[in-house]
């Protein structure tokens, strides 16, 4: 008996002579079009790429548009004016420039060490099964919407910020001269220090995340001869893991940076909006995006709106250095690891 | 000699001990977010809050038009920012591999990845509702769709370059043409990856805020019109926790509860898919 797979080749064979005549034009037909579609294929794909770059030249490009009308009437001196008077029409961006850096700083203060904490205890202290789990749980805070944060940091934060710590620091530093300044005023609560308190437990994910991936590709040789060596676990870190590490760590710290200096929602609802620059941390304040979040839709007028968006414009250049930044250090750790 | 050893091991367990405390801390904070969002949003949890609109201030109502909003514009975003995305993606990943194009995208799409996203709610606005003189829902995923593009760009890439060279080479060797054998052959074998990498997309503009405040703005009222403006959850919560109204605040709660656990839904769904791979 013949297997059937076999007659089935028989018969294909026997019908593609029958039909070579015609197959001759439908074969070059269909290989033309297959090449067409292989080109249309590949150009799509490429302008997508393309795309990219556009929207990024679109961004620009409209703030920039967008902002001429202030920047034609404030000019540089945008950049070192408090004053902020939607009735006057005097606009200047002092005040939330100042917001944006000390809340990201305050920021920055709390998180880097601790994350950096958690990146060491992830790679070198933690029991093995455990390590996921915990990865796991710090990334979902990473993963929890900013606006979670403007909620709770206004009910509960805040309120307990007033409360407590508050309180504490106005009586503890009240005495001191310098400090005293930085600490002064009622505790309201709301206030530049809350927003970076906040902003510190938001960008806690992001610090820890890229410098346990780049503490976990410091080669296991290294470590090992500094363990041989009687290091202890602390001074392995230190001495080796930490200057192996230097330029992914630092991406990582800017990494978070930029996310800091741009969040909008978390900070908005904490740090009080109000156009003035105080010595005190403890009092209200604004920052860019905070601005504009709470301002522009009920902008009148084009001096108004333009000065907003020139706002959004000195964001966007700030955030694009620290991002670019923090890009080429990434990159250069992944080039150097891999 | 003896000091000196005690000295360090006091150092070391000193910074163990902090690290540990440092963990800790971060979990914490995780704990204590979860907790009082949970307590707040389940108190004011009924099923009012799926089949009612948004109330006025004083009276009691739901979320009904905010979460047919937040989906649509979500699901817009989604349909209008993925094929840009996994298509620049396949470009960096297949054709230019290597090219100049590719390097400079890729570094771009990193910058967009991490840009304040209330710039993009600028740009939107400039672009989009400025020229066409009103609020839209349009404009809303749009800007929302400008967030995914990245994201999405970024997975595709990353997917498409761990599929092994010998799949493609065989595809060639019986002379599949490149695009299919893309479409037939490498997007076959990335599927996993890119599906999570546009759950993860969802995940991240299903809470964004930001740049929604002024292109799809707010609705009080059921909308199907996109070229009017729409509700968000992200929108209605701002509006509702900074209201001075108990019954909205209340509202504002419950609503945050619900884009949280769609958020840690969707990452958890994503985490899962890219584990199996792994280990298959």
């Amino acid at each position: 008996m013949q297997p059937a797979g076999r007659r089935d080749v028989v018969d294909l064979a026997l019908q593609g002579g029958a039909v070579r005549a015609r197959e001759a034009v439908s074969r070059s037909q269909a290989l033309a079009r297959l090449r067409l579609g292989d080109v249309a294929f590949r150009h799509l794909t490429r302008a997508a790429a393309v795309m990219v770059l556009l929207i990024l030249s679109g961004v620009i490009l409209s703030l920039v548009i967008g902002s001429l009308p202030a920047i034609r009437e404030f000019g540089l001196g945008f950049l070192f004016s408090e004053r902020w008077n939607p009735v006057t029409e005097k606009f200047g961006a002092m005040a939330p420039i100042y917001g944006t850096i000390v809340t990201s700083l305050i920021a920055m203060l709390i998180a880097v060490p601790i994350g950096l904490m958690i990146a060491m205890f992830l790679t070198e202290l933690c029991p093995q099964w455990l390590r996921r789990p915990i990865g796991t749980a710090i990334e979902l805070l990473a993963g929890i919407p900013s606006i979670i944060y403007g909620i709770w940091g206004l009910f509960v934060f805040a309120p307990f910020l007033q409360e407590t710590l508050q309180p504490f620091l106005i009586t503890v530093f009240g005495e001191i001269p310098v400090l005293s300044s930085l600490f002064a005023g009622p505790p309201y609560g709301i206030g530049t220090l809350t927003a970076g308190l906040i902003l510190a437990i938001m960008v806690l994910p992001f610090i820890t995340s890229i410098s346990r991936d780049v503490f976990d590709a410091v080669p296991p040789v290294l470590k090992e001869a500094a363990y041989g060596l009687g290091c202890t676990t602390w001074e392995v870190v230190r001495f080796v893991v930490l200057p192996y590490t230097r330029v992914g760590v630092i991406g990582g710290i800017m990494l978070g940076l930029g996310r800091a200096l741009g969040e909008t929602m978390a900070v908005t609802f904490v740090i009080g909006n109000a156009h003035r620059i105080s010595a005190s941390v403890l009092a209200p304040g604004t920052t860019i995006s905070a601005t504009i979040a709470n301002e522009f839709t009920e902008a009148v007028g084009d001096l108004y709106t333009s000065s907003l968006i020139l706002l959004g414009l000195i964001l966007f250049v700030i955030t694009f250095f620290v991002l670019a930044a923090a890009r080429y250090m990434l990159s250069r750790i992944n080039k150097r690891i891999g | 000699m003896a000091n000196l050893y005690a000295a360090r091991r006091r150092k070391n367990t000193a910074t163990m001990v902090l690290s540990l405390a440092a963990t800790a801390f971060g979990l914490g904070w995780l704990v204590l977010i979860l907790g009082v969002l949970l307590w707040e949003g389940f108190s004011g949890l009924s099923l009012a809050v799926f089949t009612e609109m948004t109330p006025p201030p004083g009276s009691t109502g739901g979320l009904l038009n905010a979460i047919m909003g937040s989906l649509v514009l979500t699901g817009l975003a989604v349909l209008i920012g993925t094929p840009i995305g996994i298509l620049a993606g396949t470009y960096m990943a297949e054709y230019g591999r290597h090219d100049r194009l590719t390097s400079v995208v890729r570094f771009i799409n990193d910058i967009l990845l991490s840009a304040p996203s209330i710039v993009i709610g600028l740009f939107i606005y400039e672009v989009m509702v400025y020229p066409m003189g009103h609020f839209s829902g349009w404009a809303g995923s749009v800007a929302l769709a400008v967030i995914v593009i990245p994201v999405v760009v970024r997975t595709t890439e990353d997917m498409l370059t761990l599929v092994p060279d010998t799949l493609r080479e065989a595809a060639a060797s019986i002379g599949l043409p490149r695009s299919l054998m893309i479409i037939r052959i490498a997007y076959r074998a990335a599927k996993a990856g890119m599906v999570t990498g546009v759950l993860l997309a969802v995940a991240r503009i299903s809470g964004e805020t930001a740049p929604l405040l002024f292109t799809a703005l707010n609705n009080q009222f059921w909308s199907s019109n996109m070229n009017a403006p729409v509700a968000s959850l992200p929108v209605v919560i701002f509006q509702f926790a900074l209201s001075p109204y108990k019954d909205w605040q209340a509202l504002a709660w419950t609503g945050a509860l619900i884009i949280t656990m769609a958020v840690l839904a969707l990452s958890i769904t994503a985490r899962a898919l890219t584990t199996t791979r792994k280990q298959s």
